[in-house]
């Protein structure tokens, strides 16, 4: 009877729009659904790092290594970020990190493909931070406060992200003829699994059910899909690039753009670990994680002297 | 030599010296122990690479052959950089970073404290910004020296010997040649003589409280005065140097 009455109060707050708050009553499968969607933005931005640090050291020019640098310095910043928003549902970055660990943990797919030019940098910038914003900016509605406030500061970065990975396919695509195909290269590899981002069609979409209902989730994975596209597909005839989809036309009457069927056999697989990165990234962050362990415990045991130390005193 | 001629290598022993530790810092991202480490060694190498764009820039003005930062970063040889020995030691384990960049930073915040009144005005402002970045360098990585030092005996072990193994480089950042005579004689740049002492205080000052033991003076390696660096610094270059260097005619 509580829970019946405690469950239509949180509901009425939704529907009006009002923020939940940490230590606000909240349905049990909301925490839940809230814990694993906010560890997998914040693995997916610490994981994130790996595919352009794999380019940070090769940068053609100190302009494009700081700024690189500074982008992936941000990722780590939204992880952090995203990591303390997430505690607040009661687990720790540890809890959440072992998870991440151990495969339970999943992030964002495209990591999960490799960064093989230089143009790469571009595509990522370009695609994945612009897929990425379209479903942060709707995140900033989202019904959880901490994740909505989150969202609004990420965003800002993001918008910076993108600029600069258009900025390179931009400056390569008239640039030299071999790095304007390096460019299309980039394009055509990164377009699909880019779009695929948003989930499966909603018709296929396991999560979406009470995640609208609680306004977790404020715009469907199709929705959003098309609002990347719509306007993504200016950005590339600006700068001269193709987009790999013979399907990809102006449909009139929806105001929309129609396009292609997707691979999902290949999402699906990429999903499950088998992406031609997926060992190797979990592998980078576990390896890193280990070669830390006697740093970290360092620490503790310094700190814990310290504390003895001013006890004494 | 002239005034010019001995101006020009000073910047690029400044500008490739934070080059270079800079490309070491980005070697870290996404290998920190925590993500926290990830964040600030990242920012000292943006800072880094920030120092260096300057006094590569200022270096290829006074040149005055239209060189930019970037041919000076990607289109040089390993014998025609000047980036002392201590800034292009390989990362190695967390420790071992946490050490070299003690040295140095140890260095360059005596150095620029007193090179922000050098009397070439570009040098005395590239000082002074500077100072307040390695200001934070050196207590990052003098705090991490202490908690490593005084920590576990693991910990202490592992970073004694990283300062064991890394004491032979630290003769190199103090050399000096025809290049300081005539910068010192113009009052541009500073005597490493009067750097040494401030030097070894604040190295001693972190060693103690750190519960670490300074290695005696031995057998000093040196060189980079005259581009005679360790074969790591190759494998560096070769790396950072790859693009501009596959595709010698295109704009990035």
């Amino acid at each position: 009877m509580e829970d019946a009455k405690k469950l239509e109060e949180f509901q009425a707050k939704i529907d009006a729009e009002i923020k939940i708050e940490p230590k606000d009553w909240m349905p049990e499968d909301y925490r839940k659904h809230l814990q694993r969607q906010m560890s997998q933005h914040a693995h997916s931005e610490i994981i994130g790092m790996q595919p352009e640090g794999n380019w940070l050291l090769r940068a053609p020019s100190l302009r494009s290594k700081v700024v690189l640098l500074a982008k992936i310095q941000d990722e780590a910043g939204h992880g952090l970020y995203l990591y303390s928003a997430a505690e607040t549902l009661g687990k720790s970055r540890t809890e959440y990190l072992d998870e991440l660990k151990t495969g339970k943990a999943k992030y964002s797919s495209i990591f999960n493909y490799p960064t093989l030019t230089w143009a790469d940098m571009g595509a990522v910038g370009w695609l994945v931070d612009g897929a990425a914003i379209v479903n942060q900016v709707s995140l900033q509605r989202t019904s959880y406060g901490p994740y909505a406030r989150g969202m609004v500061k990420i965003c800002k970065e993001e918008s910076f992200h993108q600029r600069q990975g258009y900025e390179i396919m931009a400056d390569m695509a008239k640039g030299s003829p071999e790095q304007k195909e390096m460019a299309q290269d980039a394009l055509n590899r990164f377009w699909w699994p880019s779009i695929m981002m948003f989930g499966p069609h909603d018709s296929d979409s396991p999560n979406t059910g009470n995640a609208v209902k609680w306004k977790i989730k404020r715009a469907t994975n199709d929705q959003l899909r098309q609002s990347f596209i719509d306007k993504t597909v200016h950005q590339a005839e600006i700068i001269g690039l193709t987009i790999p989809d013979p399907d990809l036309k102006w449909n009139e009457n929806r105001g929309s753009y129609d396009f292609g069927e997707m691979d999902w056999d290949e999402f699906w697989t990429v999903v499950k670990g088998g992406g031609p990165c997926s060992k190797q990234r979990l592998k980078h962050y576990n390896d890193a994680h280990n070669n830390g362990e006697w740093v970290r415990k360092a620490a503790k045991a310094y700190a814990e002297k310290q504390n003895s130390k001013q006890k004494v005193a | 030599m002239t005034t010019n001629e001995a101006l020009i290598k000073y910047c690029l022993r400044l500008g490739d010296t934070s080059l270079i530790l800079g490309q070491r810092m980005a070697e870290w991202c996404s290998k920190g122990p925590v993500l926290e480490e990830d964040i600030a060694l990242s920012n000292i190498g943006l800072d880094l690479f920030g120092q260096s764009r300057t006094m590569l820039t200022y270096a290829g003005e006074i040149e005055g052959k239209g060189r930019t930062e970037n041919d000076l970063a990607f289109k040089r040889l390993e014998r025609e950089f000047f980036n002392n020995l201590m800034s292009e030691r390989p990362n190695g384990h967390f420790g071992e970073t946490v050490v070299r960049n003690l040295f140095l930073s140890a260095f360059t915040y005596n150095l620029y404290k007193k090179l922000s009144l050098s009397k070439d005005d570009t040098i005395a402002a590239f000082a002074a910004k500077s100072l307040k970045e390695v200001t934070y360098h050196l207590r990052h990585s003098g705090e991490w020296m202490i908690r490593l030092g005084d920590g576990t005996e693991d910990s202490h072990n592992k970073i004694q010997q990283s300062v064991n193994d890394l004491w032979e480089y630290t003769g190199d950042l103090f050399a000096m040649n025809e290049v300081d005579e005539l910068l010192i004689a113009e009052n541009i740049a500073i005597d490493l003589n009067e750097i040494k002492p401030l030097w070894n205080n604040t190295i001693n000052e972190i060693l103690e409280r750190a519960t670490l033991t300074r290695p005696l003076d031995g057998f000093m390696q040196k060189g980079s005065l005259n581009g005679i660096h360790s074969e790591d610094l190759g494998h560096l270059l070769t790396e950072m140097q790859f693009l501009p260097r596959a595709y010698p005619n295109s704009k990035w």
